[in-house]
């Protein structure tokens, strides 16, 4: 017999294709827009044209007349479904269509259906509202202010705009160490208004059957199981007879993580008619109205000793968390993993104050590519740090590795209280140091200088958090996040596997495969991967926070594990020896010291439902809810070379060096791709991304025409590498990497800019960092003309 | 609302339509002719997600009425594979990881085919720039270049 490798197996650490591809490049996804049903009737929004507004009436009488439409539903309506209003992932409420007045401009008043969608937008535009313009709170600073209009004046009691205070780390200590400082800065940062803007947008078609009760939801959910049980605690659905389909997802990012009116509106409008709804929300709506993420004010303050030895961290956020506070955060956890924001550096005291407050924006908070919140924390750590740098005249390079938790402080324990699992700082940032000659850089930017020439290098060596969570810790209105995987061996030794997790891109159908693989013996190509049905998968919070490898990743391999201590009795009793005179040895079940007696897991499989030994059940599968101990903790070094016109602003990214650990990796192409993506979505955060708006609550780049996304043109071309330090707790040592490549990007631009432009005493720019910002700088200084 | 007949060629097959004159271009193939790999991604012309050919040239469907498009040839995902056989800029997305989600790749395969067809040795340059119409969230393009580099070669070796 052929040897197995993991190789031949398409294991753990193989550079595998992709399954997903083949469909895709035919043009054969399935995507909600795609799904198209007998009968099917169209739903589309009028939205608030004010940010605040009383709303003194609906006239949807003209509307009523246009050829096509079926009904006009608003809040009243709903109000009689018990509807109007929804829980949020956060426990506060939301308007499912505002009814006593508009909260933040593009919010839903009404909800048009009509057997078209022209016919239903016809019909939108002809509904009347009758606004009454209210005083708009457009930051946080204006909603702590004296006198400030309520906007959530529909919480009983509520005379204010602030939801909620929180607090981590020993402020105690941490002033002492202040006071004794000898050297400290302080640094204000905002961490601007983002939107994830995945290609596809939010929608659903929602088919419910008034014969039988079923209600099926196709729907853009990043957490189908955890939006269905919400659905079934706010509304007249069981949960056992409602489906949610998430069929492929055009990307998420952390967009399709909250439940948004318009999944509640296509439900409601399939079970009053009978009809299948569609609603699907144009680009325009998609970034106007659903999750934004980030809009974090902070000051963040280092004290340290003369020489660079960093001794406390002070951070003081304002949250600015829109109209309803909607953001995806555990129920322990109010401001996310933010308190992970000592980041990669052994600092003995911190002091996190952290207040939340209701604007009349649009509502989220959620986490874009980021595993709440740590994009934030790792934002102004490094930002800090660079900071402290200049004022210290120190390398920024010299003064990270003057306080870098070392190798042999794992597992570590932060101030903040968190245990890092693995990690070897230095070693990265080596590699990458190495990677893009770093002396020599500096060496070229002050000769660039003497001459007058902008040349900026930026350093980041973040730390991620990842895996939420175990179940001590982590809930979501009080779902345990531990997430399901279901594995069944197939009497021909092929396989189907279920998890509760849910792909956006992330290549789930082939990687989770892999795992399986490596555990079993068996082919990945004969094994088959299924998400995204509540019907047939197994319970899980789904797919964010780069949970998905963490969490579903670990119950996977459990479940492998499990199958085969089972498949183990089953070879004994084959190859008629004792259980223990068994081994599992070149992916194969074989006698101790008699390599040619051997059973692959096909025989064992096959013989599973055919010749089950007396006693033991027949069949080869299990499921797992794996409970991990802890989450996991990748890192990696970013370093970042800009040239910059000294006349125009205009910049290029002539370099960008990442390296990376991420543990275990299971498929390195999948991982490069997940990188690349990242880093991109990073340079778009650093340099164009953000949500701006007036000061009468207009937004003023609402669409695909002024949100700046890059293009091809603008994207740097990225240069990646490696350091592996596996999870000593995860079962395959595996960390989690879709995010890291953002929270560890952001701060390494921001860092670069800064850094080129240090020596005429810029300390600061905030985000995005754009040509336009640099040359008023520029100008400033006397530098351009 | 009056309404107008038009006959398109899609992927090589007669196909008509009783369309109203501001339908766009994409909804009639999406929604009427129900051929759903070709998407859409915004509302401004911005994102080239619905990219086809339209005559053997890449036009952006959301971007014209499908009255427009009477009379003409189109191409669509679906009509890159012939008698079964991927087409070698198919291919090279497969080889080089140049799609993840697959909600922008449609369009940018038919972007990237275009390039290719008026530039069939393009640099990365070229590559970018040609694909610069073509907005994708999940791949930092880097591998999208490559894919198409792929499908030159592949191209120029007689791959089709
Ligand atoms: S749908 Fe975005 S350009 Fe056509
Ligand atoms: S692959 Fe997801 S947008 Fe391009």
């Amino acid at each position: 017999m052929t040897e197995i490798t993991s190789e031949s197996l398409g294991g753990i650490g193989q550079w595998v294709k992709r399954k997903e591809d083949p469909r895709f490049v035919h043009g054969k996804g399935k995507f909600v827009e795609d799904i198209y049903l007998p009968g099917m009737v169209y739903g589309v929004f009028v939205r608030s044209p004010y940010a605040h507004a009383k709303i003194n009436g609906i006239n949807t009488e003209a509307a009523l007349k246009v050829p096509g439409v079926i009904t006009v539903v608003t809040a009243e309506v709903l109000k009689g479904l018990k509807l109007d209003w929804m829980p949020t992932l956060a426990g506060d409420t939301q308007a499912v269509l505002a009814g006593d007045k508009a909260r933040f401009q593009s919010q839903e008043v009404a909800f048009v259906v009509a057997k078209t969608q022209y016919a239903a937008a016809d019909g939108a535009a002809v509904v009347e509202v009758d606004y009454e313009e209210l005083p708009v709170v457009m930051d946080p600073e204006a909603a702590k202010a004296p006198g400030a209009p309520v906007i959530r004046d529909d919480k009983e009691g509520k005379k204010d705009n602030h939801i909620f205070n929180w607090k981590s780390g020993d402020a105690e200590a941490t002033d002492k160490a202040f006071a004794e400082a000898e050297v400290t800065i302080s640094q204000h940062t905002h961490y601007q208004r983002v939107h994830p803007a995945p290609m596809e947008t939010c929608g659903c078609v929602a088919d419910y059957s008034k014969i039988t009760g079923q209600m099926d939801l196709y729907i853009t959910s990043q957490a189908p199981h955890a939006h269905r049980t919400v659905f079934a605690m706010i509304s007249p659905f069981q949960e056992h007879k409602t489906r949610f389909i998430s069929p492929d997802l055009g990307g998420g990012f952390g967009n399709k993580v909250p439940i948004y009116p318009g999944y509640v509106l296509a439900a409601g409008v399939s079970f009053l008619t009978g009809l299948p709804c569609k609603w699907i929300e144009t680009r325009s709506e998609n970034i106007q109205s659903t999750g934004f993420a980030r809009d974090y004010h902070t000051t963040t303050e280092l004290a340290a000793t003369k020489d660079g030895k960093i001794t406390a961290l002070r951070v003081n956020t304002q949250a600015d968390h829109g109209a309803f506070d909607a953001q995806a955060s555990p129920t322990k956890w109010p401001a996310g993993l933010f308190n992970i924001c000592t980041g990669s550096y052994d600092i003995g005291a911190a002091s996190i104050n952290l207040d939340a407050y209701y604007t009349n924006k649009a509502p989220g908070g959620v986490a874009y590519r980021c595993s709440f919140r740590v994009t934030e924390a790792s934002y102004i750590i490094e930002r800090a740090v660079d900071a402290l740098a200049q004022k210290l005249n120190m390398d920024p390079v010299e003064l990270r590795l003057k306080n870098f938790i070392q190798p042999d402080q794992f597992p570590y324990k932060s101030c903040t209280g968190w245990e890092y699992d693995s990690g070897n700082y230095q070693a990265a940032m080596q590699v990458a140091l190495d990677k893009i000659g770093y002396p020599e850089l500096r060496k070229e930017q002050a000769e660039k200088r003497a001459r007058g020439e902008l040349m900026g290098i930026g350093v980041s060596s973040f730390t991620e958090i990842v895996g939420a969570g175990p179940r001590k810790d982590f809930d979501i209105l009080g779902l345990s996040m531990n997430d399901g995987a279901s594995i069944v061996v197939h009497p021909t030794g092929t396989v189907t596997a279920r998890l509760g997790v849910k792909s956006q891109g992330q290549g789930h159908e082939t990687t989770f495969p892999q795992i399986i693989a490596e555990e079993l013996g068996i082919p990945q190509e004969n094994i088959k991967l299924e998400e995204g049905d509540t019907d047939t998968a197994p319970y899980g919070l789904g797919t964010y926070g780069s949970r998905s490898t963490p969490m579903a990743g670990a119950s996977t391999a459990m479940a492998a594990r499990k199958i085969r201590a089972k498949a183990q009795k089953i070879a004994a009793s084959m190859m008629e020896v004792s259980e223990e005179d068994v081994e599992w040895k070149n992916y194969k079940f074989q006698v101790k010291g008699v390599p040619e007696k051997s059973k692959t897991m096909a025989e064992v499989a096959f013989a599973a439902y055919t010749a089950a030994p007396e006693g033991m059940e027949m069949g080869l599968e299990a499921t797992v809810y794996y409970d991990a101990p802890n989450l996991t903790f990748p890192f990696g070094t970013y370093i970042c070379v800009i040239d910059i016109d000294n006349q125009t602003g205009e910049f290029k990214v002539r370099r960008f060096v990442a390296v990376d650990d991420c543990g275990t990796i299971i498929n390195p192409m999948i991982v490069e791709g997940q990188i690349h993506g990242g880093l991109t979505e990073g340079f778009a955060i650093a340099t164009m991304q953000e949500i701006r708006f007036d000061e009468q609550g207009n937004i003023l780049n609402g669409s695909f025409m002024d949100y700046l996304l890059p293009t091809a043109v603008e994207t740097p071309v990225w240069e990646l590498d490696k350091t592996v330090t596996p999870s000593p707790h995860h079962p395959i040592g595996a960390k989690g990497v879709g995010e890291s490549p953002n929270v560890g990007s952001v701060p390494a631009f921001v860092n670069a800019f800064v850094d080129a432009l240090s020596h005429l005493g810029v300390t600061h720019i905030d985000m995005p960092v754009t040509p336009w910002k640099i040359w008023q700088i520029l100008k400033e200084k006397g530098i351009a003309e | 609302m009056s309404t107008h007949a038009i006959t398109v060629t899609l992927n090589g097959e007669e196909r008509t339509g009783e369309v109203e004159a501001r339908l766009l271009l994409v909804h009639f193939i999406r929604d009427h002719l129900r051929a759903t790999g070709t998407h859409i991604g915004c509302d401004t012309t911005s994102c080239g997600a619905c990219t086809i050919m339209l005559d053997g040239l890449p036009v952006k469907s959301c971007t014209l009425f499908a009255v427009q498009a009477n009379g003409c040839a189109i191409k669509t995902v679906e009509g890159l594979a012939t008698n079964g056989e991927v087409h070698p800029i198919q291919e090279g997305f497969m080889e080089c990881h140049g799609l993840q989600c697959g909600f922008c790749t449609p369009g940018m395969m038919l972007a990237a085919l275009g390039l290719l067809e008026r530039n069939p040795n393009p640099t990365a340059e070229e590559i970018r720039w040609g694909i610069s119409g073509n907005l994708c969230r999940c791949t930092g393009y880097q591998n999208i270049v490559k894919s198409v580099q792929y499908a030159a070669a592949k191209m120029a070796a007689g791959g089709k």
